[in-house]
């Protein structure tokens, strides 16, 4: 983030506050003219600024909405429809939020997966990635403690279940999960603290974010085959090149975005959650919002019978529901561990067939998982979220680090400049 | 290795394909209850809107036949206007019921007639008085039941039409009633159409069939009230981002043109 102080712009106006400020050439150095970036990128480099774009936009509806929320068990439920009903276009916000948290999981979801395959976690982008993975774990909160507001019989269910999980830590679990809900079960002090957190948690989340893309600026950005860029001839200046493809990516995910938002605006959600919350009234299925399901199917694969449990030492120190409540956090922990767990020197997995198999196995692995998440756990699906379960594990620890030290790469190209010519020219 | 490598890969589509057929088989048996078979709605699609006329005898049969055990709580006389009624109309509407207001100077509660930012009355003064007079089961609030239940407006209609005689060997207890589309088939609410249960003042012949229909969209209306207005807006937000894209498209075309030439 170095600034040039002899930096002069046409405008004295500019040049006046860049001498006592110097936030346009900062700008400059960020997203402009002054931001070199590898000029190899595909759209898979989209999903980024999008992500930043979806936080936005749920930072703004989200605010809207606060402004029209009632925070407490008797009249939550009725205050979105309040809003739904009878605020201005409280309908269009309240569902440009609603859809904008799924939206904003796919695109994460999507980004996540792009570091895998090209291997962006690599040195010198250790903690941009870990950066990631804390910000994925700050959505998780955040949206779990949304889904809560509504006050619907999912909302209230699948707080209870949720937080009920940490009763399954040892000797003091019963005592954090009535401070959790701050009484005896999830009531009206639960919902005003999700309340409070949901509003925090966002800030929270721009923080990180900060620090994501200050850390994503030293090195700037990888690209698809992995090999930093060394001349002036690999990069091109962010704009006006980056941010035209941005905004073009902007125009087709802001397609996508509004379709749901106008016409299917309850695709993603479930018809139990326009049924108030009722203590009294357990729903037949109690499933979490879509973005968790590998993981509740994570959690749920941990029964007393299941191997990975049973014949290991683990059943010898804690409880089935502990084990899952622990491998479940852990599969998102891990992540935090990939620049070390792959050894591999080259990056992209262009260059690294077997390790890309293994990427997609691994990928098709995470939507089994999904659709397990989303059925009982029981019969066969439990066996399937079982032998998922342990295969994601696998993958982590035994697949990437022997196979990123086993495999032997193809050569990658000497420069970003030199693969482009000769994909121009092949 | 390869072979190795081979087999796994094999046995993992073997197991997707396992997952997608039991998705599938699942889906088929249904808990019990079948799928209520897909119904024409005026309200479908892209350019589905409310038919006004079957919307308004809707509200008829709710007010004399459901309004007996269920309430509309999100639904106000004023709203009324959303389903083409005049502001005479709705006031008239109001103006049959009685609401308890105040307290006045004296610090007294009184009777008035409503008005039309009254909410529509709930039959029962809380859910034991409801459960208490329907064989403790409380009739849920119609406000969102279309958007409350999987298969919506489908679910909803077959509910209403799908009242018969249980099979033989099923018995059904005191005080409910055999359907075959409520999961688990015996519910407290007895049939409540039947044939010119309602008199419709536009004579239209009042069938069950007819009567459910009519319901069911002025619950699709008491559900989702903006749709009208969310589609025709989305058709406008989607043709502005389908030319602001392709124009985008054009100049990212365009500008990286000269990337090349660097
Ligand atoms: C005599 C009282 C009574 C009348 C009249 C009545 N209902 Fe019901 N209704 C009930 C009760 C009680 C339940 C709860 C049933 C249960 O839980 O088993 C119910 C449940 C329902 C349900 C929910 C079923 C489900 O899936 O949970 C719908 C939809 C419904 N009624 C619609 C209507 C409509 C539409 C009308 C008017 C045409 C109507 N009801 C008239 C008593 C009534
Ligand atoms: C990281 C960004 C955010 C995510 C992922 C997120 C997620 C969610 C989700 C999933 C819901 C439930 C929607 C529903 O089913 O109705 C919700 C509701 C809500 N959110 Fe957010 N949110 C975010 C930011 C914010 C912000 C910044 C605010 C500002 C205070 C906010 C205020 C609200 C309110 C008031 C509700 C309840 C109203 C409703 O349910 O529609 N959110 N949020």
């Amino acid at each position: 983030m170095s600034t040039n102080p002899s930096k002069k712009f046409k405008n004295p106006m500019v040049n006046w506050i860049e001498y006592r400020l110097p936030i346009f050439s900062f700008l400059d150095n960020s997203l402009g003219s002054n931001y070199p970036t590898p000029k190899n990128l595909n759209y898979f480099w989209n999903f980024g600024s999008l992500a930043g774009i979806t936080l936005g936009i749920m930072l703004v509806s989200g605010i809207v909405l606060a402004m029209h929320y009632t925070a407490h068990v008797d009249y939550a439920f009725d205050s979105v429809e309040r809003i739904m009903r009878d605020v201005n276009y409280g309908w269009l916000i309240r569902y440009i939020h609603m859809n904008g948290g799924s939206m904003f999981f796919i695109v994460v979801y999507i980004h996540i997966f792009r570091g895998l395959y090209y291997g962006s976690y690599h040195a010198p982008r250790e903690l941009l990635w870990m950066l990631g993975v804390f910000i994925l774990l700050a959505m998780m909160a955040t949206a779990f403690m949304g889904y809560v507001l509504p006050w619907g019989q999912m909302s209230f269910w699948g707080a209870t279940v949720i937080t009920n999980l940490f009763s399954a830590i040892p000797l003091v679990g019963d005592a954090i999960v009535t401070w959790l809900w701050g009484g005896f079960s999830v009531d009206n002090a639960t919902l005003n603290r999700f309340f409070s957190l949901h509003y925090l948690m966002p800030f929270v989340i721009v923080g990180l974010v900060v620090l994501h893309i200050w850390a994503l600026h030293v090195h700037s950005s990888n690209n698809p085959i992995g090999i930093d860029a060394k001349t002036e001839q690999d990069t091109l200046p962010f704009h006006p090149y980056y941010t035209v493809k941005d905004l073009y990516g902007l125009g087709v995910f802001l397609i996508c975005y509004a379709f749901f938002v106008f016409y299917a605006p309850n695709f993603f959600g479930e018809p139990d959650n326009y049924i108030e919350a009722n203590p009294l009234v357990t729903p037949a299925h109690i499933v979490p919002e879509w973005y968790f399901l590998p993981f509740y199917a994570i959690l749920r694969a941990f029964t007393a019978d299941f191997f990975l449990f049973a014949y290991t030492p683990i059943s010898w120190i804690m409880s089935a529901k502990l084990a899952g409540v622990i491998a479940m956090f852990a599969s998102i922990l891990l992540l935090l561990l990939m620049p070390w767990l792959d050894g591999s020197n080259v990056k992209s997995s262009k260059f690294r067939p077997l390790y890309a198999m293994f990427f997609w196995i691994f990928l098709l692995n995470c939507v089994v998982l999904g659709i397990v998440g989303g059925k009982p756990a029981e019969g066969t699906w439990l066996y399937i979220g079982q032998f998922t379960t342990t295969y994601y594990f696998a993958h982590l620890l035994v697949i990437v680090p022997l196979v990123s030290r086993l495999e032997q790469p193809k050569t990658p190209p000497e420069s970003i400049s030199a693969a482009v010519t000769s994909t121009a020219q092949g | 290795m390869r072979n190795i490598l081979q087999k796994h890969l094999n046995l993992y589509f073997a197991l997707a394909v396992v997952v997608f057929s039991f998705g599938a088989a699942d889906s088929m048996a249904g808990g019990k209850a079948p799928k209520p078979p897909k119904q024409e709605w005026s309200f479908d699609g892209m350019f589905g809107t409310f038919d006004k006329a079957a919307a308004q005898r809707g509200f008829q049969v709710y007010q004399e036949v459901c309004a007996g055990c269920h309430s509309l709580r999100q639904i106000d006389f004023r709203h009324l206007a959303g389903i083409g009624y005049t502001e005479e109309q709705i006031k008239a509407f109001a103006a049959e019921s009685e609401v308890t207001d105040g307290p006045d100077d004296e610090g007294e509660m009184f009777e008035r007639s409503g008005i039309p930012a009254d909410p529509l009355p709930s039959p029962f003064a809380n859910d034991q008085a409801a459960a208490a007079s329907n064989n403790g089961k409380v009739p849920p609030d119609l406000s969102l039941m279309n958007k409350a239940r999987i298969g919506g407006a489908d679910y909803v209609y077959a509910l209403l039409t799908g009242y018969t005689d249980p099979p033989s060997g099923i018995e059904v207890p005191e005080g409910g009633s055999y359907n075959t589309y409520y999961p688990g088939h015996i519910i407290a609410m007895a049939a409540p159409l039947s044939d010119e249960g309602v008199e419709y003042q536009d004579g239209t012949k009042a069938t069950v069939a007819q009567q459910a229909n009519d319901v069911v969209t002025f619950l699709a209306w008491t559900a989702e009230p903006e749709m009208e207005r969310r589609k025709s807006m989305g058709l406008k937000v989607l043709i502005f981002l389908f030319i602001f894209t392709a124009l985008l498209y054009r100049v990212k075309k365009v500008v990286w043109k000269g990337a090349k030439l660097r």
